[in-house]
């Protein structure tokens, strides 16, 4: 059993000893915190160049991995929060995500970008961000979303060893998650989705820490006799469309439990995507979950409300499904305070 | 001493008989993509090219006609760009703005001001990562030094010591307005040599001159092992994007024109040769060969397919 966290890092390490043009960087990547502890070791083991620390600098910093990329290497650039890397959207709207496009596909961005969402704990809204959909609004970048340790490590290889432009959102949260992840090295397809849990009544699409609310939630509704079933589209760009259109014409009831915005965002897409392609088999309208239309505050209680969670999953699916509303008075609901309490 | 200045006038007419082709034909709507026209800093862009060696590589902005002209010598494949068309490096992708050509050494030009000057450090660290000597240049006007960018990339390049030449085609304009309306310090040459940069400025028509200071520049960066900064000085000749000239707008006066149009690169190489003792027929045959070359250009440009609109979707990930 290893962590997420560990599971990035062995990704990581796995690529750098098997290719020498593999390299990572970024604002703290070598320093004593290690982004979070997913860079331990790295700098050890391959050496400062290969593993840097840089100026308070994404734009030009996004520009230096695209150059790298274009000429041989394979660059990994960290940010330690999604926040951050909106410094650089000139670079990946303009550049990175076009730069193939404009060469007539004859030249691929071997780049990686590793984003972490950094809820919690007062992190309000300059550091708490995820905006995946912001990002997969733009052809020519991939988008994925690691949930689980094995997701983490598989979709990690593969996107080093991918060809083109990949954005990782990272959720915090998830490092602490733990599971069993093959020691040797291993990809999972860019753009395949997983159903994480299978059931009938009802399909949940879940993206990155939704993913553990709405398990929480599915063992709830399971227990008054729901069965839940759970899609982790596990990328966002491109879509595996046809795991959920399985699944919802399985079922009939589609909630999306996004760990984003809702307006204009990745709920809206999969809502359409699924009234498009499963109009015939829905027998009810797609709901859709997600952070409130504000800004992320900053104090716990506003925070609480801000945040969807298995709660919030549990009142929609009785909605959607015209069930008695269940006592949930004696439910634990996850407290990452129980795990972490600052300061970053 | 005639190779060197032969070649610096092949290259120099190459860029603007193109140019004056690109004007011949604009009028008739069939290269349906914004010009950002190099006229007036060929001798900038020949000099520097030329001093380059011909695996190093180079980026450039929107207004790099004569950058891919002077690093690629070819014209069928530019002229099929300009007019959309099948034989384009993008398939008629990319038009005048994305001009590209990696195999030469050209990886990208953007339209986006300051923003290939990131992209050329990546290039510069990757050839130092991979300890292959190739240097990188990257071309920009002064406008581009209004950015942040600039001085992140300035700022890094010099903290890695990477082999990247900065080249600033400064012609004194973003766009219309003029180095005092935009910089609130008096010279750019001493901010740049405050980050431990080199730097050598140059204001002349005279290829040669521009080849000899990049030499200069090179041989520097080779033996210091770090970045270098060119500023050499142009002057526009044609309004920001367009074919025309626009000295009527107000913001400029023909008066400073014409004075460096008695200074004309082309004009000044030439005679230069001739003074040489080069002899004129000869060089009438050097041109009349650049001549045909573009008059058949044009030919293939015109009558080469469109790329079927299926491959609207091809490229923008790579296949490989």
């Amino acid at each position: 059993m290893i962590t997420y966290c560990e599971a990035l890092n062995e990704a990581m390490i796995q690529e750098m000893e098997r290719d020498s043009s593999v390299f990572v960087y970024g604002i703290g990547v070598p320093d004593h915190k290690k982004v979070f502890g997913s860079t331990v070791n790295i700098l050890e083991k391959f050496g400062a160049d290969r593993c840097f620390d840089t100026p308070i600098a994404e734009d030009s910093m996004t520009g230096l991995g695209l150059g790298a990329a274009i000429n041989g290497l394979r660059p990994i650039h960290i940010h330690i929060r999604v926040d951050f890397l909106l410094l650089a959207m000139n670079q990946l709207a303009n550049l990175v995500s076009s730069f193939s496009y404009g060469i007539g596909g004859k030249i691929g961005v071997p780049l990686v970008i590793r984003a972490i969402v950094g809820r919690g704990w007062g992190q309000g809204f300059q550091h708490s961000k995820s905006m995946h959909a912001t990002f997969a609004h733009i052809p020519g970048l991939k988008i994925i979303c690691p949930t689980t340790p094995v997701d983490a490590k598989g979709l990690m290889t593969a996107a080093i060893r991918e060809n083109n432009p990949v954005l990782t959102f990272e959720h915090r949260w998830l490092y602490w998650q733990t599971g069993e992840v093959p020691a040797e090295p291993f990809t999972i397809p860019i753009g395949k989705g997983n159903v994480v849990k299978k059931g009938n009544d009802i399909t949940i699409v879940a993206t990155s820490w939704m993913n553990v609310e709405a398990r929480h939630a599915s063992e709830i509704l399971g227990r008054h006799g729901v069965s839940v079933e759970i899609v982790d589209p596990r990328t966002i760009a491109p879509l595996d469309e046809d795991i959920i259109v399985d699944s919802v014409n399985k079922t009939g009831n589609c909630v999306v439990a996004d760990n984003d915005w809702v307006f204009c965002g990745f709920s809206a897409e999969v809502a359409a995507m699924v009234s498009e392609r499963c109009f015939d088999k829905l027998q009810s309208p797609v709901k859709r979950i997600g952070y409130a239309h504000t800004p992320c505050p900053t104090a716990r209680h506003l925070e609480n409300r801000f945040y969807p969670n298995a709660e919030t999953i549990v009142r929609e699916v009785e909605r959607t499904l015209s069930l008695d509303r269940i006592d949930l008075s004696g439910e634990h609901f996850y407290s990452h305070e129980k795990r972490f309490r600052g300061p970053f | 001493m005639y190779y060197i200045n032969l070649e610096l006038y092949k290259l120099m007419y190459l860029i603007r008989r193109s140019e004056e082709t690109i004007r011949k034909y604009y009028p008739q709507d069939r290269m349906k993509t914004p010009m950002h026209m190099s006229m007036g800093e060929e001798a900038v862009v020949a000099g520097v090219v030329h001093a380059l060696h011909a695996d190093d590589q180079v980026l450039g902005t929107y207004r790099s006609h004569a950058l891919y002209l002077a690093k690629t010598r070819e014209t069928d494949v530019f002229f099929s760009e300009m007019y959309g068309k099948a034989t384009g490096m993008a398939q008629g992708k990319s038009g005048s703005m994305h001009l590209s050509a990696p195999d030469k050494g050209l990886l990208c030009c953007s339209a986006i001001v300051a923003s290939a000057i990131p992209v050329a450090m990546g290039a510069a660290f990757a050839n130092k990562y991979n300890k292959n000597g190739k240097k990188v240049a990257v071309f920009f006007g002064d406008g581009a030094m209004d950015a942040g960018v600039f001085w992140e990339t300035l700022n890094f390049a010099c903290l890695k010591k990477l082999p990247l030449l900065f080249v600033c085609e400064d012609n004194g304009i973003a766009v219309h307005t003029s180095r005092e309306r935009r910089h609130g310090f008096p010279s750019m040459n001493d901010v740049v040599a405050g980050f431990g940069c080199s730097i050598l400025e140059v204001s002349s028509t005279d290829p040669e001159i521009i080849y000899r200071t990049t030499k200069k520049a090179i041989a520097a960066m080779e033996e210091h092992e770090k970045p270098f900064f060119l500023r050499l000085h142009y002057y526009r000749y044609l309004e920001h994007v367009g074919i025309n000239e626009d000295f009527d707008m107000g913001y400029r006066s023909k008066n400073e024109y014409l004075e460096w149009l008695k200074l004309d690169p082309i004009l000044l190489q030439r005679e230069k040769l001739l003074a040489l003792g080069f002899p004129s027929q000869q060089l009438q045959q050097h041109e009349q060969t650049i001549d045909d070359q573009i008059a058949r250009s044009i030919d293939v440009a015109e009558n080469a397919p469109f790329v079927d609109v299926c491959k609207l979707h091809t490229g923008v990930f790579t296949c490989e």
